[in-house]
């Protein structure tokens, strides 16, 4: 199954995490790995997940993390994973 | 599995440096139109675009959500209008009611051009290739999103010069029938020699005869990516600057080929190629002039512009072509005037003329592309530098174009504003000499000795 990536950027605060896991538990999406780490100053977080079991579909998901993301000041995208297989893995 | 970083250096590419799909590109042919009627042949016209390309927008717009790439045009191409309208049309004016059908279905289905309002004439011209021709002034007049080419030339047949000269006539006309419009026609008519049948990029997108019922072709793009890249590499050898086009020409190719693949399986319409042009637009960063001036120019149309741009090409071409199991179109940098900011800075700053736009063709595509000229400039001229065009891609086997817009009513230091992806234009001065005598000859220029290859 093709997994789900969601990545968060933008200045680090109380909660993101938080936030995002919640939104994700809701949903059914089960988190399989995350990364975070600061660069340049900004906070970067990347899930993979697997969101095969979730009801809604990837541009659902990755509409309604923009939205989570635009509240709490930070961007969120949510992408199948695809895209960065196929730039960086030949 | 993807690491955090590469995640990064994707979405960084997408949302601070342009990167995105420039246009998914529904070839249609209408042969299976062709009506001796001309109210059914509209029908049928209309019928068979509103059907095939129905999905091709939502398939767009669900791809670049699930993937989070702009997709940023989705648009048709059908088969040269000059065929399937020949049994139809006894006049420019039949022609031009195709040209409406055209334009309502694109209409229609959403999309923003549809090309193929086409005639191929590069060695002769039968009734209808004419009448479509001279139909070209008010159908583009008359219509919003519909784009004309014409192929007048060809390494294997010559240059068809009574079509030349027929072209700069058509070009005036065009310009002055849309004259209220910032000569808007001109940006939609482009002429070519080695025309492809499988271009996915406007004005010049025609579904070839050579092509099946429906096919997806996608053009990638990314001008803003490629200079990002090259940021990175200042004061470094040629070696090390060519290495990092052709990875970030692969990266952005790939793209390009996996949107291919997902609208090709979600329409159930094969796909047909990539096109690896990098096509500018007049977005601050997305410029191919910028790239030129980061490999080392001051201004674009410096001494060293045509070396750098021949590097830039063969490079992207280089590393575009591992990146995609099909590449066609026109594959090349773009460098059009008035869709490029770069450009049209070098244009005011007086670095850029047109003799150097030219000498710039011999080794991009496309051609002299989107350049304002007088609006005195005289109809032989114009066919002058068509035919100069035409004759570097004539001998050096390769694509070229011209889509001059005369400017009606305006002169040198004025401004066309087209807005949008098509820009504005700064009106370049043109020889003020004759070649009448020349234009004025009729028959065709021969095909080059080195096109006998049987």
């Amino acid at each position: 199954m093709k997994k789900t990536i969601i990545t968060v950027t933008g200045k680090d605060t109380v909660g993101i995490i938080a936030r995002v896991c919640n939104y994700l538990a809701e949903n059914n999406v089960n988190i399989e790995d995350i990364s975070q780490t600061i660069l340049q100053g900004f906070f970067h977080m990347m899930m993979i997940t697997d969101a095969s079991r979730s009801e809604k579909n990837t541009a659902e998901l990755a509409e309604e993390l923009k939205n989570i993301g635009e509240e709490i000041g930070v961007k969120i995208h949510c992408q199948r994973e695809d895209i960065f297989d196929m730039m960086h893995r030949i | 599995m993807i690491n955090i970083f590469e995640a990064k250096e994707t979405n960084q590419m997408i949302e601070n440096e342009n990167l995105d799909v420039r246009t998914i590109t529904l070839g249609i042919s209408l042969l299976d139109c062709i009506d001796s009627n001309l109210d059914k042949l509209n029908q049928k016209i209309y019928d068979k675009i509103t059907t095939t390309a129905r999905n091709l927008v939502q398939t767009g717009k669900d791809i670049e959500a699930e993937y989070g790439i702009p997709i940023v045009n989705k648009r048709i191409s059908v088969t040269p209008i000059a065929l399937i309208g020949g049994a139809a049309c006894k006049t420019p004016e039949d022609f031009a009611t195709i040209a409406v059908t055209l334009d309502r279905a694109a209409k229609e289905v959403g999309v923003n051009f549809l090309g193929g309002y086409s005639a191929l004439v590069s060695k002769g011209m039968t009734k209808a290739d004419e009448l479509l021709i001279r139909s070209i002034p008010i159908a583009l007049a008359k219509t919003d999103f519909v784009c004309s080419s014409i192929n007048v030339g060809s390494t294997k047949t010559g240059i068809n010069m009574d079509a030349v000269k027929l072209m700069g006539e058509i070009v005036r006309s065009t310009a002055e029938a849309t004259k209220d419009n910032q000569c808007m026609g001109c940006a939609k008519l482009v002429i070519f020699c080695n025309a492809p049948d499988d271009n996915p990029f406007m004005a010049g997108a025609f579904h070839g005869v050579t092509e099946s019922d429906a096919i997806i072709n996608v053009g990638v793009s990314g001008p803003g990516v490629v200079k990002y890249a090259l940021s990175k590499v200042r004061g470094e050898n040629f070696e090390v600057l060519c290495e990092t086009i052709k990875k970030t020409a692969f990266k952005i190719t790939r793209v390009g080929q996996l949107v291919a693949q997902e609208a090709s399986r979600r329409m159930g319409v094969p796909f047909g190629i990539i096109d690896l042009s990098l096509a500018p637009t007049p977005a601050i960063g997305d410029s191919v002039a910028d790239i030129l001036e980061e490999i080392g120019l001051e201004s674009v149309g410096a001494p060293g512009t045509t070396a750098a741009l021949a590097l830039l090409n063969d490079q992207v071409k280089k590393g575009g072509v591992m990146a995609s199991s099909y590449v066609g179109g026109l594959s090349g940098a773009f460098i059009p005037v008035s869709e490029d900011q770069g450009m049209i800075n070098a244009v005011n700053r007086g670095a850029l003329t047109i003799e150097k736009l030219e000498a710039m063709t011999c080794v991009c595509s496309v051609g002299l592309d989107m350049i304002a000229i007088p609006g005195d400039t005289r109809s032989t001229t114009i066919s002058g530098i068509i035919a100069d065009e035409m004759a570097i891609g004539m001998i050096n086997q390769k694509t070229t174009a011209v889509r001059l817009i005369p400017a009606i009513g305006k002169k040198e230091g004025d401004v066309l504003e087209f807005g949008g992806l098509l820009g504005s234009a700064p009106i370049m001065p043109v020889n003020k000499y004759s070649c009448d005598a020349f234009i004025n000859r009729t028959g065709r220029i021969p095909a080059p000795v080195h096109s006998f290859k049987n």
